[in-house]
C-alpha cells in the first residue's frame, strides 16, 4: 500500500553535504506536487559534529515536523547510533556499504562502485532515496542538470549517470519500502524557507536598503537580499556592529531608502537604542528578529520563542510599534510586506518575529500574486510650501507628512531630543506633552490596522490551542489528532502579537471548553501579555524551551498534564 | 552680510565664550564657500554640546544618539549620494562612544566630512575625562588624574590611511573654514579634528594655551608623505600643528547607488522572475 506521510531524515557531519541532498530532495518533491516541511537541526560549528536535515513529505498537506524517521539517509557511522531510537517500526536505513547498517533494516549502498569519485556520493544517495520514494526520475535528473549547469556539460552528464545508476541499483534491491501515494498539489509551487520568504516579501514591498551584522539565524534574510541585490537594486552594507546596522538603517530611511534589518536576540539587544531612535525620530525601520534560545549566547543554532518580551519592550521611553509573528512560510512573505508598509505608514519601528525553526524550514508554497499586494505607503518628495514645512506637524492621527531631505528647498530636521514641530531641540514641557501625545496617537492607528488572530476549527466546547508564530503548524496537527480521538479541538493563531485587540478574540476564547496557550518559552510571554492587556487568563499552558520546535506529539502528550 | 545669510541666525544653548561659536562661524563660511544651499546639506550629529551645533545652522539635520553620528551619516549618504553629508560631534561622542564607528568609517572611506569638536573633556555631563584628555589631568571624576593615555585621533587616522586628515583650531576661524571646505571637496572620508577650549570644565587647554602652541603647517609639509604626516600627527605639547596633515588618493567607497534610493520603483517583473527561480 502506498504511503501518505513520510519523514525522510538525512544525518551526518557538518560539511558532508546533507543540506545539499536535503534541498535537492525537498525541491524534487515540491516539483512533483507533494507538500513538504523541512526541519534543520545543526550544531554551531563548520565541520564535524552531527546535523540532520529532515524532510516530512505528504501528498496533501504537512505543516509541522515529524518525530519518528521512516527513511534515514546516514552519511556517517555516528548517525546510526544517534538516530537509532527515533526510527519508526517500518523504517529503512540507507548507509554506505563500507560502513554497514549496524544491524538495522535497510540498504547498504555500494557508493564506491556506483560513483567514479567520492564527490558524487551525494547524488548517489539522492538517487537511492528518490527511487525508494518512487519519485519521477526526470524531475531528479532535471534538477541535477540545473544544479551543475555552471560546471559544464561533462559534470552534468557524470552526475546524471551516477543518479541513474543509483536509482537502477535501488530498484533492483527489492527493498521493502512502499512508494509515496501520488501527489495532489499542482505544479508550479515554490520551495522556500522562512527567511527567504521574509526577504522576498520585503523586496515586494520595495525594500532597497539593508545594513546588517551577521548573526544566526537572522543572516539568511540578508543573504537572500544580497543574492538578488544587483537585479533588484538593493544597497547592502555590512556594518561594524549591530548598533551601527540599525542606526545606518534609520539614517538611510530618513534620506529616503526603504530599509530592512535582520538579526537575532543578542544582536537585537544591541540595537535597542536604535529602536528608540526610530520611535523618537518617527523614521520607519523594519526589523526581523529571528529567535534562538538565550540568555546570552544560548543555543546559537536552535529554536525558541522567548524574545517577545524583548522586542515588545526594546528601547527606552514610550513609543508605538507593531510586532508580526508569521506562522508559516507564506505568512513570512505576506507579513514582511505588511511590516514594511506598516512601518512606512506609521513612521515607526515594526518587527517581524520569527525563529530558527521557521527561518530554516523549507515548505512548498503556492506562487505569490505580486499584483494583488497592496501599495506600500511612501514619503513625500514634493511639498506645496517648502519654507513653511515642518517635519513634526501635530495631526489628529499623529502621523505627520514625512518629506525627504534634498528634494525641495525645505530643510528636514530630526532630533532625538524632544523637539518642536520643526524638529529643533526643546525643553518646553508643554511642547513635550503635545509631541508625546502626537506620537502615541499613532498607536490607535496601529491598533485599528492590527491583524486579529485566526481561528482554525470550531471553538464551541472545544479544546482551544492558542499559539503565535511558528508554533502554528504543530498546533494544527495536534488539534487534528485530538479531533480524530473524538475530542473537539481548534487553533487560535496570533500572526500579530502587538498591538492586541481583545474584542477580536476574547469572545472566541469564551466559547471554548478549555483554553491552552502553547508557546516556545519558559514564562509564557504571550499568555502574560494577553493577561496584561485584557485580563484574560488561559486555563493551561504548554511550554517548550529545549531548543527544538514543537511537534504534534509533544503538544498532545503535554496537554493532559498542562496547568496554568 | 546678515540679511542674506541663508543658513540663519539662532539662539544657542552654549556657554558664553565657548569654542563652538567660532566653529559654527567657520562651518557657515565653509558652506558658503562650497556654494551649498541649505537643502542640499545634511548634518548628522550625536549628543553633547558640539552635537547641537547644526541646530544653529539652517540645513537638513538628523541629531541622533550619542556616538552614532557616523552610522547615521553613512546611511544617509548610501541612500542619497547626491546630498553633501557632514557628521559633527564632540570628542567623547566621536572617539569614545563612537570609537568603533570611527575606525569603520576610515576603512569604508565613504564620501562624508567628519568635524570633531575636540575640547578634551566631557562638557555637557559636566567635566569628566574624555578619550582625548591628557593622562594625569585632574577632573571632577578623575581626582587623581585621568588614568589612561589620551587617544590621538589624527595619528590613528593617518596610520589607517584615511582619505583626508586635518586639524583646525577654534581660534583660527578662517583657516578652519578653509580646512572644512577642503575636507568636503575631498572624495572619501575626511576628518577635521578641531581643537577648542571648554571654558567651563577644561581649565588647562584654554585659548591662551592653544595660541601659545598652535602653528599652521607651511608649504614645506607634504601631506601625501605618510612618514611626514605621522610625524606631524604625533607632534603635541610645546608645538601643535594645524592644517592638512595627510591626504591620499585612495578611491572612495563604491559603487554607490546611481541616485537617490527614494525614486526607485520596486521592479515587479524582475521580482516575478526571481520568485519563479524558487520553483
Amino acid at each position: 500500500m502506498a504511503r501518505s506521510s513520510v519523514n525522510v531524515v538525512i544525518g551526518g557531519e557538518a560539511g558532508q553535504g546533507l543540506v545539499t541532498i536535503g534541498e535537492f530532495l525537498a525541491r524534487a518533491l515540491t516539483r512533483a506536487g507533494y507538500a513538504v516541511c523541512v526541519t534543520q537541526d545543526y550544531m554551531s560549528r563548520i565541520r564535524g559534529g552531527h546535523n540532520t536535515f529532515a524532510v516530512r513529505v505528504d501528498p496533501v498537506a504537512v505543516s509541522a515536523p515529524g518525530e519518528t524517521i521512516d527513511l534515514l539517509v546516514a552519511l556517517s557511522a555516528d548517525t546510526l547510533d544517534i538516530l537509532r531510537r527515533d526510527l519508526s517500526p517500518r523504517a529503512l536505513v540507507l548507509a554506505d556499504a563500507a560502513v554497514g547498517l549496524g544491524g538495522l533494516p535497510g540498504l547498504a549502498v555500494p557508493y564506491k562502485t556506483l560513483c567514479p569519485k567520492a564527490l558524487y556520493e551525494n547524488v548517489a544517495a539522492l538517487g537511492v532515496a528518490g527511487a525508494l520514494l518512487c519519485l519521477d526520475p526526470d524531475i531528479l535528473s532535471g534538477l541535477v542538470a540545473e544544479k551543475f549547469a555552471t560546471k559544464g556539460e561533462e559534470v552534468v552528464a557524470a552526475n546524471r549517470d551516477v543518479l541513474a545508476a543509483a536509482m537502477d541499483w535501488a530498484k533492483g534491491q527489492g527493498a521493502n519500502f512502499a512508494c509515496l501515494a501520488p501527489p495532489t498539489l499542482g505544479p508550479g509551487r515554490l520551495m522556500l524557507h522562512g527567511n527567504e520568504a521574509i526577504a522576498l516579501g520585503a523586496l515586494a514591498a520595495g525594500v532597497n536598503f539593508s545594513s546588517f551584522y551577521p548573526m544566526t539565524p537572522g543572516t539568511s534574510v540578508i543573504q537572500t537580499l544580497i543574492d538578488h541585490a544587483d537585479a533588484m537594486g538593493v544597497t547592502v552594507e555590512q556594518a561594524e556592529d549591530e548598533i551601527a546596522a540599525v542606526v545606518m538603517a534609520v539614517g538611510a530611511s530618513y534620506a529616503g531608502a526603504r530599509p530592512l534589518v535582520s538579526t537575532s536576540g543578542g544582536g537585537f539587544a544591541l540595537m535597542t537604542e536604535g529602536v528608540s531612535l526610530s520611535g523618537m525620530l518617527e523614521t520607519p525601520v523594519t526589523i526581523v528578529v529571528a529567535q534562538r534560545p538565550g540568555p546570552a549566547t544560548g543555543l546559537p543554532t536552535r529554536t525558541e520563542q522567548a524574545d517577545l518580551d524583548l522586542v515588545l519592550h526594546a528601547g527606552h521611553g514610550e513609543f508605538p510599534r507593531a510586532i508580526f509573528a508569521p506562522g508559516d512560510v507564506a505568512q513570512c512573505f505576506h507579513l514582511a510586506h505588511r511590516a514594511v508598509d506598516t512601518a512606512e505608514r506609521f513612521q515607526s519601528p515594526v518587527f517581524v518575529l520569527t525563529d530558527q525553526f521557521l527561518a530554516d524550514s523549507y515548505r512548498d508554497v503556492a506562487p505569490f500574486d505580486l499584483a494583488a499586494l497592496p501599495a506600500v505607503a511612501r514619503p513625500l518628495t514634493t511639498v506645496d510650501d517648502p519654507a513653511g514645512y515642518v517635519r513634526y506637524a501635530v495631526t489628529d492621527s499623529g502621523v505627520s507628512p514625512r518629506l525627504l531631505p534634498g528634494f525641495t528647498e525645505a530643510t528636514v530636521v530630526l532630533d532625538s531630543d524632544e523637539h518642536t514641530e520643526d524638529g529643533h531641540i526643546t525643553e518646553d514641557l508643554a511642547v513635550r506633552v503635545a509631541m508625546q501625545d502626537k506620537r502615541m496617537r499613532k498607536l490607535a492607528g496601529l491598533t485599528a490596522a492590527a491583524l486579529p488572530p485566526e481561528l482554525i476549527g470550531r471553538a464551541e466546547d472545544a479544546t482551544l490551542l492558542a499559539c503565535w508564530g511558528s508554533t502554528l503548524g504543530a498546533a494544527l496537527e495536534a488539534a487534528e489528532r485530538l479531533r480524530q480521538a473524538g475530542q473537539p479541538a481548534c487553533v487560535l493563531h496570533f500572526s500579530q502579537v502587538y498591538p492586541l485587540v481583545g474584542e477580536a478574540f476574547l469572545p472566541i476564547l469564551a466559547k471554548a471548553r478549555r483554553t491552552v496557550m502553547v508557546e516556545g518559552n519558559y514564562t509564557g510571554q504571550l499568555a502574560n501579555l494577553i493577561r496584561r492587556e485584557t485580563g484574560y487568563v488561559f486555563d493551561a499552558r504548554v511550554a517548550r524551551y529545549d531548543g527544538l520546535p514543537f511537534t504534534a506529539n509533544f503538544m498532545v502528550s503535554k496537554l493532559a498534564e498542562a496547568t496554568a | 552680510m546678515t540679511e542674506a545669510n541663508p543658513y540663519g541666525e539662532f539662539e544657542t544653548a552654549w556657554c558664553p565664550g565657548c569654542g563652538n561659536f567660532a566653529i559654527r562661524k567657520a562651518m557657515v563660511a565653509a558652506l558658503t564657500a562650497l556654494g551649498l544651499p541649505p537643502h542640499k546639506v545634511v548634518f548628522s550629529t550625536g549628543i553633547g554640546q558640539a552635537a547641537k551645533a547644526p541646530h544653529y545652522i539652517r540645513a537638513n539635520l538628523l541629531n541622533g544618539l550619542h556616538g552614532r553620528s557616523l552610522p547615521a551619516a553613512t546611511g544617509i549618504k548610501l541612500a542619497n549620494p547626491e546630498l553633501a553629508v557632514f557628521a559633527e560631534s564632540g570628542d567623547g561622542c566621536s572617539y569614545g562612544e563612537g570609537g568603533n564607528h570611527f575606525l569603520a568609517a576610515i576603512r569604508r572611506n565613504i564620501d562624508l566630512t567628519y568635524v570633531v569638536h575636540d575640547n578634551q573633556i566631557y562638557g555637557l555631563t559636566k567635566g569628566q575625562a574624555s578619550p582625548t584628555t591628557p593622562k594625569g589631568q585632574i577632573t571632577k571624576t578623575q581626582p587623581h588624574g585621568a588614568p589612561s593615555e589620551a587617544f590621538n585621533p589624527v595619528a590613528v587616522a593617518v596610520a589607517m590611511g584615511a582619505g583626508f586628515v586635518a586639524r583646525g583650531f577654534a581660534g583660527e576661524v578662517e583657516h578652519l573654514a578653509e580646512l572644512v571646505a577642503a575636507a568636503a571637496r575631498h572624495p572619501g572620508f575626511s576628518l577635521v579634528d578641531v581643537l577648542q577650549p571648554c571654558v567651563s570644565f577644561n581649565k588647562v587647554n584654554t585659548y591662551a594655551w592653544y595660541r601659545q602652541r598652535c602653528y599652521v603647517l607651511g608649504d614645506d609639509h607634504d601631506p601625501t608623505n605618510r612618514e611626514a604626516a605621522l610625524a606631524r600627527a604625533f607632534e603635541w605639547g610645546e608645538r601643535i600643528p594645524l592644517g592638512v596633515l595627510w591626504r591620499s588618493d585612495r578611491p572612495a567607497f563604491g559603487p554607490m547607488a546611481a541616485g537617490p534610493l527614494a525614486v526607485r520603483e520596486p521592479d515587479r517583473k524582475t521580482l516575478s522572475g526571481i520568485l519563479a527561480g524558487y520553483a
